[in-house]
């Protein structure tokens, strides 16, 4: 087999995107505006009118559909990351376990019970390729 | 001459921090966890450090995308929790060492790491939350903080081996510190988690175990482990793990383990915590 190149690699593994150079390039403008929502006023701005806020960064039409749908996964493919991200879970009042069960397509009660229960195992989600390790 | 006599390895999750901020530590979800620091928070107050220099990372508080360092050493006389979106937390200001953090920069530096020296920063969960696991609630912080914060967010964060090796020229530093200093060393973040996508939610508590069994007995080899083993087993935030290399190559081989916790969960992550002591 010829070797996997460094990025690569991490793309067998499920259910994850890497924040590498290809999604940082991609998702600048996404995680600016995502940084902005730091400031109380410009939260405020954001709330009163999230599609005219998203017009003062240069993102892309996709990002900003993902952003006011609040796509998570979707946001996170076009270049999200997850840490910049929180700060529209926390804009809107959010915790981090309400967008992890989001991510997960779970109902947050369901998300929390398989939390207590050990979370979710790394049996059966290590490998894309191979679904039994 | 200063001396570090210590290690520290904690977990920084932010709803641990609410918890405390919030008055819940008490009830039923969280009281395993915060039981898991009073032998911590007893064994601290009798080694009253003067310093503790608190490897942790920035998640996108004080550096977002415009400048991205992968060690960062704070130099400031004293840093502000950072607003986060929900507001700064109600904790007491960092009050820093500049003399001690200027001279392991330099110290560094001339060992070739090439720290980025930062004199305004705010610190987030990641540097608060471990000094409110170790000290409760108090006023004013009992001893001065220098931050050293990790990119682990961009990548290629720093391999688990510079980290460790960061760690050795950081032993070496403090040990040319011409004034008599106790500093600790903390390594923060982890254990398994992974906040993103569809298979956010994975612990492993197998690696975890291996992870704080191999931090005592095994460290220079545990220092080898690759990104790829870190997420694919510990989840895509398990890479904040390298970050306790730094504390462990910071101390002495002989490092003895005195304490030990770990438990699941706290909101979306494995706690782990860890106390070494060098020999005396």
């Amino acid at each position: 087999m010829p070797p996997v190149n460094y990025n690569d690699a991490f793309k067998d593994i499920p259910g994850t995107v890497v924040f590498d150079a290809t999604q940082s390039r991609l998702g600048y403008h996404l995680n600016m505006f995502c940084m902005s929502l730091m400031k109380a006023e410009n939260r405020a701005a954001f709330k009163a009118d999230e599609r005219l806020y998203l017009q003062r960064f240069a993102m892309t039409d996709a990002q900003r559909e993902a952003v006011l749908a609040r796509d998570y996964n979707r946001m996170i493919e076009l270049g999200g990351n997850i840490y910049f991200l929180a700060k529209i879970g926390a804009t809107d009042g959010f915790s981090f376990q309400n967008l992890a069960s989001k991510m997960t397509g779970m109902p947050e009660d369901e998300y929390k019970a398989m939390m207590v229960g050990g979370g979710r195992p790394a049996q059966g989600n290590r490998s894309r390729t191979d679904r039994s390790k | 001459m200063a001396r570090i006599t210590a290690g520290v390895a904690t977990s920084h999750i932010p709803a641990v921090g609410a918890a405390i901020d919030l008055g819940k530590t008490a009830e039923p979800y969280w009281q395993p966890v915060f039981k898991g620091y009073e032998f911590s928070q007893r064994w601290i107050a009798d080694q009253k450090p003067d310093v503790v220099i608190l490897v942790y990372n920035d998640h996108a508080s004080a550096f977002s995308l415009e400048i991205i360092p992968t060690f960062a050493i704070g130099c400031a006389e004293s840093f502000a929790p950072a607003d986060e979106g929900w507001g700064p937390r109600p904790v007491p200001a960092v009050e820093g060492h500049p003399e001690l953090a200027w001279h392991i920069a330099q110290s560094t530096i001339l060992d070739e790491f090439d720290m980025t020296i930062v004199n305004r920063m705010d610190v987030d969960h990641g540097l608060t939350v471990p000094l409110s696991l170790m000290f409760g609630q108090p006023k004013a912080w009992p001893c001065k903080v220098i931050p050293l914060a990790v990119n682990v967010v961009q990548y290629p964060p720093p391999t688990g081996n510079r980290c460790w090796n960061l760690g050795r020229a950081i032993r070496k530093a403090v040990a040319s510190f011409p004034a008599d200093l106790n500093v600790m060393v903390w390594g923060t973040g982890g254990m398994s988690h992974q906040l993103q996508g569809p298979r956010a939610g994975l612990i492993n508590k197998e690696f975890d175990k291996r992870f704080l069994d191999r931090l005592t007995t095994d460290p220079e080899q545990l220092a080898q482990v690759p990104h790829l083993e870190y997420v694919r087993e510990a989840g895509s935030e398990g890479i904040e793990l390298v970050m306790w290399l730094i504390m462990r190559g910071a101390l002495e081989a002989k490092a003895r383990e005195v304490y030990r916790f770990y438990h699941v969960p706290a909101s979306n992550t494995a706690v782990g915590h860890i106390i070494f002591e060098n020999p005396r």
